[in-house]
């Protein structure tokens, strides 16, 4: 894993310095026909090196799991932050959106006279997609944004510089517990979203709209197998990586991140993009994973 | 008038070093092909102007930036050809100060300055609050421990900079511009601070800035950046008798020529 880790620092080296950002293309001398395609190439080369310099991040930030000393304490700290402090939100969004199909789900069923099978129809629907990729939104708006602004001004402020020079890995101090802490609680978040919004559905359907409580539950429990929680919980594992790898990711690199700006203006840029980048990320993936995984 | 007498074995030496920044179309050469070193023990200052390249050496020394061509040694190992497992193992040697003194916003004082010796040392933590607390006691900061570093003023950042930097005992302390945002007051107070601390430990300091020229009283040796090229003089007085040009003309603009700098020499 040096070796990755050694990718990461030349990338760094090569185009971290505000200098090099001024003489990037813009202010280059080329002119008239062949402009276009000095632009394309090197629009294409920057975003060859964004991948690559985010690819060796991930890899270096799993590495930093393996290394010690193991910091326990930030951990459930980073738990804490990440899961206990979502979890109100998660409540809230899963109650209502339970609720919605609650009703949208009787309104529906009801005109085909299978309102019996509305409770396998609203578990099936937050158990392999809205538990999962709500939650996984929901924590890319709040932790996601706090990871990439948090990483982003210790970037700018010169900490993460401070860290290696006192030869502290900051990938194993900064990066890789708030990895664990999210791909450990974000499934969880996930299932207390799923039984909130089970619960939601059975207040909306069966006390409001007046559906049998006994076909509500007994439809759910036919249909959901093992396989349909396996895929949200597979999901809400991937999206978790996702959202940290994503937001802290760009935070990190906040400094070399073109159109980004310098100082505050660059980090609250850069957290914009990190949130709307992890939802993005999150919604191709929920296809990807629905359409390998079902 | 260059400095050129060597009597003292080398921490830091600059073989022929060239850092280019920019494309093609673009480039600025930052160092030319500059040689210098850094004697053992004593306190050099990098002085020159602003984008004359004294924090990209900074850097280069760290071996946060490879340089074009030539070789940087500290100690006679080459960190130019080190892999990122000897850099890290090299950077044990070093403390850092940084410009701003680079605290860590959601950690205490005291977490700020325990932090290299709970992660890279096997100290109980009755050992460290012991070490911790004597350096406070020296840097003038008891009392502030649980502090955060946004309810200190910037003299007192910078004293908790130099005593994280110091907590590893390193042979080498770099300073980036350690007196920017200061008073003059403060300046001279953190300037006392310096010397003192290098007085009883016996580091070798390397303080890049551009106060001049208050900073050349530190100064066991010069090194002034200037147009990519590098000029090493004893002391402050050698550099307004240069025989070249733009070294004059530099000094006649930073320091306000022989008058100015008889007040210092």
């Amino acid at each position: 894993m040096q070796f990755f880790a050694a990718m990461v620092h030349c990338l760094d080296c090569g185009f971290s310095s505000p200098t090099m950002r001024q003489n990037s293309v813009q202010n280059t001398t080329i002119t008239g026909w062949a402009k276009p395609f000095f632009l394309l190439g090197d629009q294409c080369l920057a975003l060859l090196a964004d991948l690559g310099s985010m690819g060796l991040f991930l890899l270096s930030a799993v590495a930093g799991l393996f290394r010690r000393p193991f910091r326990g304490r930030e951990l459930l700290r980073q738990m804490r932050f990440i899961g206990a402090g979502s979890s109100a939100v998660i409540f809230f969004t899963a109650l209502t959106s339970g609720m919605v199909l609650g009703l949208q789900g009787h309104h529906t069923l009801n005109k085909f006279g299978a309102e019996g099978m509305l409770g396998s129809a609203v578990a099936l629907t937050l158990v392999m997609e809205l538990g999962p990729i709500l939650t996984a939104l929901m924590v890319a708006g709040r932790a996601g944004s706090a990871i990439c602004a948090e990483i982003g001004i210790m970037r700018i402020s010169e900490q993460i510089d401070a860290l290696d020079c006192m030869a502290v890995d900051p990938f194993r101090y900064l990066i890789s517990p708030k990895l664990l802490a999210a791909v450990l609680t974000v499934p969880l978040l996930t299932a207390i979203f799923d039984v909130v919004g089970i619960y939601g559905g059975y207040l909306a359907g069966v006390k409001l709209m007046g559906a049998n409580a006994g076909a509500y539950f007994n439809s759910m429990m036919v249909s959901v197998t093992n396989h349909e929680i396996r895929l949200g919980i597979v999901k809400s594992f991937v999206f978790a990586l996702l959202i940290v790898w994503i937001s802290a990711g760009r935070g990190y690199f906040v400094h070399r991140i073109r159109g980004a700006g310098f100082g505050a203006e660059s980090v609250s840029k850069v957290t914009t993009q990190a949130v709307v980048l992890s939802s993005i990320a999150v919604l191709i993936f929920d296809y990807l994973l629905t359409a390998v995984l079902l | 008038m260059a400095y050129s007498g060597e009597t003292v074995e080398a921490a830091i030496e600059f073989v022929k070093v060239s850092k280019t920044f920019g494309g093609r179309e673009r480039a600025h050469r930052v160092l030319n092909e500059v040689s210098w070193t850094v004697p053992k023990g004593q306190t050099t200052v990098i002085a020159g102007g602003s984008g004359q390249g004294k924090s990209v050496t900074l850097k280069l020394i760290l071996g946060l930036l490879k340089p074009d061509s030539g070789q940087i040694f500290v100690d006679g190992q080459d960190v130019v050809k080190m892999g990122q497992k000897q850099l890290r193992q090299l950077r044990t040697k070093f403390g850092v100060l940084f410009q701003g003194a680079a605290l860590f916003d959601s950690l205490t004082v005291f977490e700020n300055i325990a932090l290299p010796l709970r992660e890279r040392t096997k100290l109980t933590e009755e050992e460290i609050r012991a070490k911790i607390m004597a350096t406070l006691d020296t840097l003038e900061l008891a009392g502030h421990e649980e502090k955060f570093p946004a309810q200190l003023s910037g003299g007192m950042k910078k004293r908790v900079g130099l005593a994280r930097a110091l907590q590893l005992e390193p042979e080498i302390v770099l300073f980036d511009e350690p007196t920017t945002g200061l008073d003059p007051l403060m300046t001279l107070e953190i300037y006392r601070l310096f010397e003192r601390m290098q007085k009883q430990l016996g580091y070798t300091a390397v303080i890049v800035s551009h106060d001049i020229p208050k900073v050349f009283e530190l100064a066991d040796r010069i090194v002034l950046i200037n147009k990519g090229e590098a000029d090493v003089f004893a002391e402050a007085g050698q550099i307004i008798h240069s025989d070249k040009p733009h070294i004059r003309e530099f000094a006649e603009k930073t320091m306000g020529g022989a008058t100015a700098l008889r007040s210092i020499v």
